[in-house]
């Protein structure tokens, strides 16, 4: 079984690489990492949210109201709540898949993703995207990718439009660590990094593609190396540690924001629930051991823990955060559940647009 | 009227769009500093610069899928692909990613490109890089297919292509690039989904797209010679097609031949014979008659090429079978 990294520092970047910020960053006396009170209950709510949403959908989907895949996020959910805290709201996100801890961190209203993943009129793509691609235009949320490998040229395109246009913004792109392996990685990643493309490609390395353990299926283990291929800065951090995941995003993102250069991240987490909805969380690929131990590192306690050591939480807060979360889930729930099913003229809408750039005229420059 | 070739007629409408909208940029192996490697690129990076003509490595899924990525944010690429033959490797960038992108996003999302480049054999260049593609491309809802025959269509279906809010696919001919024909200085854009009555006739029709046009308008020619007016239909784009025009033809004349570079089995004939049978059945005179590529892979021999091919040949004896002229 794969041995995970421990990083008491949260980052660490490779030796051989230029770095914005040589320094060894220490997350916990971090003040912009850590930020205030109140912003770190943001980070908590950001991330109980995702769990409690993820519950219920399990939950849906044993009703039969949620079809198809369906990939959970719970386990991982401080590398979204990190990593989307520290973008801005012009910046871009894509990811795979496994996409719904990532909107909701993001800000897309639980009820639009919700009704997605029921099929309904008022999901967040209009119900012909499904749990696999949630869509917001408004948030800049670029779904929501069904084919593994594929969306990471996608991420490069974006930062080569970013880098056109001449503006700052950065894209995120988030994927599983089996994409590593796929010839669309390496084809993206070599052309963000010959052509300094704003890009900041994060692994979600939950250590199983599928069912398959990453020391079955890549030929080296500590995969951010392979940034050492396209001339790329790359590290590795605890992704249990919302505030790990944060330094490390923190200084990628500024890297490729600032200094225009994109960088290998991977962040060390792990799934407490199987692939999809359709296989057993442990049992043939993985040990129920393995997956106990793995729980006690539950992102969500680690961060409570440590608040409430802290003095910064009670039990009564958590109580009523989570009662209001649960709420929260509840009214997605509802308003999916009223949400009308599509519109059969819907079938035939949205396959081709009848526009054109006839009347384009460009700005002067 | 101005006579040019084919090549110069792309490039034309390359210059002209990248002149008109600042949004869109070329992409692709060899399209920069190379000028292309069949030069319908010339001079755009001189006149545009490096980063609205871009050369890439050679990565076709990876450089059409940062196609796909930079028009889901605003830009408007042209993605290049040396040949069709090499875009194989970029199909799911097209297919899954370009192709569904509106449907899947709800509507958010559309795709403002076009992937072009040469489909079809040229000469002795075998089998891997002989093919025609269009039955696969057309295959796919979500995706416009454009296959332009003369340097005319060319120039204005490539200025339609790239001003579409689509994701446009727009298939050259390798051996039409030296062809010229006349073509206006005047500014002009031909729409997609229209076919056009290349030649009028009566007794006849021959439907054809692409490269095959001419071989059809030759046809034609000969078949006149005997006292058989052919109507040539160009069907200009295959998605959507034209079924119209190609009714109308059919209608009029009562007999079809239809003509395409790719293979048989699903191809792009089959599809207009359907049509013809849904709309024209009780106007048919005799069965439709195909011509196509031999159920073969290209083989590199010049007398077996030359046999695997359609040609001027078979689009005759075609012709004859569908009058009965023995």
């Amino acid at each position: 079984m794969a041995t995970r990294k421990k990083s008491d520092n949260g980052a660490t970047a490779a030796a051989d690489q230029p770095r914005a910020n040589p320094g060894v960053r220490t997350p916990s006396s971090d003040a912009a990492v850590r930020g205030d009170v109140e912003f770190r209950k943001g980070l908590l709510r950001s991330m109980l949210l995702q769990r409690r949403f993820e519950e219920r959908t399990a939950e849906a989907y044993a009703l039969g109201k949620i079809g198809g895949f369906c990939h959970l996020y719970i386990g991982q959910e401080a590398v979204s709540t990190g990593t989307l805290s520290v973008l801005r709201p012009d910046d871009y996100i894509i990811t795979t898949y496994r996409d719904h801890g990532q909107a909701l961190a993001r800000g897309i209203p639980a009820r639009s993703i919700m009704a997605e993943l029921f099929g309904r009129q008022d999901g967040c793509s209009g119900g012909k995207g499904g749990s696999m691609h949630l869509f917001h235009k408004e948030h800049n949320f670029l779904g929501g990718h069904g084919i593994v490998g594929a969306h990471v040229p996608i991420a490069t395109g974006v930062g080569f439009a970013i880098k056109y246009r001449g503006g700052d913004q950065v894209i995120v792109c988030f994927m599983g660590e089996s994409v590593v392996n796929t010839g669309a990685f390496h084809e993206a990643l070599n052309m963000a990094g010959l052509w300094k493309l704003p890009v900041v490609y994060i692994i979600e390395n939950n250590r199983y593609g599928m069912g398959t353990a990453l020391e079955r299926a890549s030929a080296i283990q500590d995969i951010f190396e392979r940034g050492a291929a396209y001339g790329m800065p790359r590290a590795q951090c605890d992704g249990q540690d919302v505030f790990a995941v944060r330094a490390a995003v923190t200084e990628a993102v500024e890297r490729a924001r600032t200094d225009k250069i994109p960088t290998l991240l991977e962040i060390l987490t792990y799934r407490f629930m199987g692939h999809s909805m359709s296989d057993a969380v442990s049992g043939t690929y993985r040990s129920k051991a393995e997956l106990e131990e793995n729980m006690l590192r539950d992102p969500i306690v680690l961060l409570r823990r440590a608040m409430q050591e802290e003095g910064e939480i009670d039990d009564a807060f958590v109580a009523r955060l989570d009662d209001e979360l649960k709420h929260a889930v509840q009214d997605a729930w509802d308003f999916a559940d009223q949400s009308p099913e599509p519109s059969l003229d819907a079938l035939y809408e949205h396959v081709l647009v009848t526009t054109t750039s006839d009347d384009y005229v460009a700005p002067r420059a | 009227m101005p006579v040019i070739t084919y090549r110069d007629a792309l490039n034309h409408a390359l210059r002209e769009e990248m002149q008109r909208d600042d949004r869109v940029f070329l992409m692709g192996e060899e399209v920069a500093v190379y000028q292309g490697a069949y030069k319908v690129s010339k001079g755009l990076l001189q006149e545009f610069g490096e980063m609205r003509v871009v050369d890439t490595p050679i990565t076709e899924l990876g450089f059409a899928g940062v196609g796909v990525g930079a028009a889901m944010v605003g830009l408007r690429p042209v993605v290049e692909f040396m040949t069709w033959n090499f875009a194989l490797l970029a199909l799911d960038q097209v297919v899954n990613s370009a192709a569904k992108m509106l449907y899947m996003t709800g509507g958010q999302y559309n795709m403002p490109m076009v992937f072009r480049g040469p489909n079809g054999a040229a000469l002795q260049l075998s089998v891997q890089h002989s093919q025609a593609w269009e039955s696969w491309l057309a295959h796919i809802p979500g995706l416009k297919v454009v296959a332009p025959g003369t340097p005319y269509d060319a120039k204005g279906l490539l200025k339609a292509a790239i001003r579409d809010d689509n994701p446009v696919v727009f298939l050259e001919g390798e051996m039409l690039y030296n062809t010229k024909g006349e073509v206006p200085d005047e500014e002009y854009v031909i729409p997609l989904g229209k076919a056009e009555v290349k030649r009028q006739g009566n007794h006849c029709s021959i439907i054809a797209h692409g490269k095959m046009i001419l071989v059809a308008l030759q046809a034609a020619d000969a078949m006149a010679k005997e006292g058989v007016e052919c109507d040539v239909v160009d069907l200009r784009t295959i998605r959507p097609m034209d079924v119209e025009t190609i009714a109308a033809s059919v209608r009029k004349t009562n007999r079809a031949v239809v003509l395409e570079e790719g293979w048989e089995v699903c191809g792009v004939g089959a599809q207009v014979v359907d049509y013809i049978q849904r709309e024209c059945f009780d106007d048919l005179d005799a069965p439709v008659v195909r011509v196509h590529q031999e159920d073969v892979p290209m083989p590199y021999a010049k007398n077996l090429e030359k046999f695997a091919k359609p040609d001027l040949a078979k689009a005759i004896a075609a012709v004859k079978k569908v009058m009965y002229i023995a």
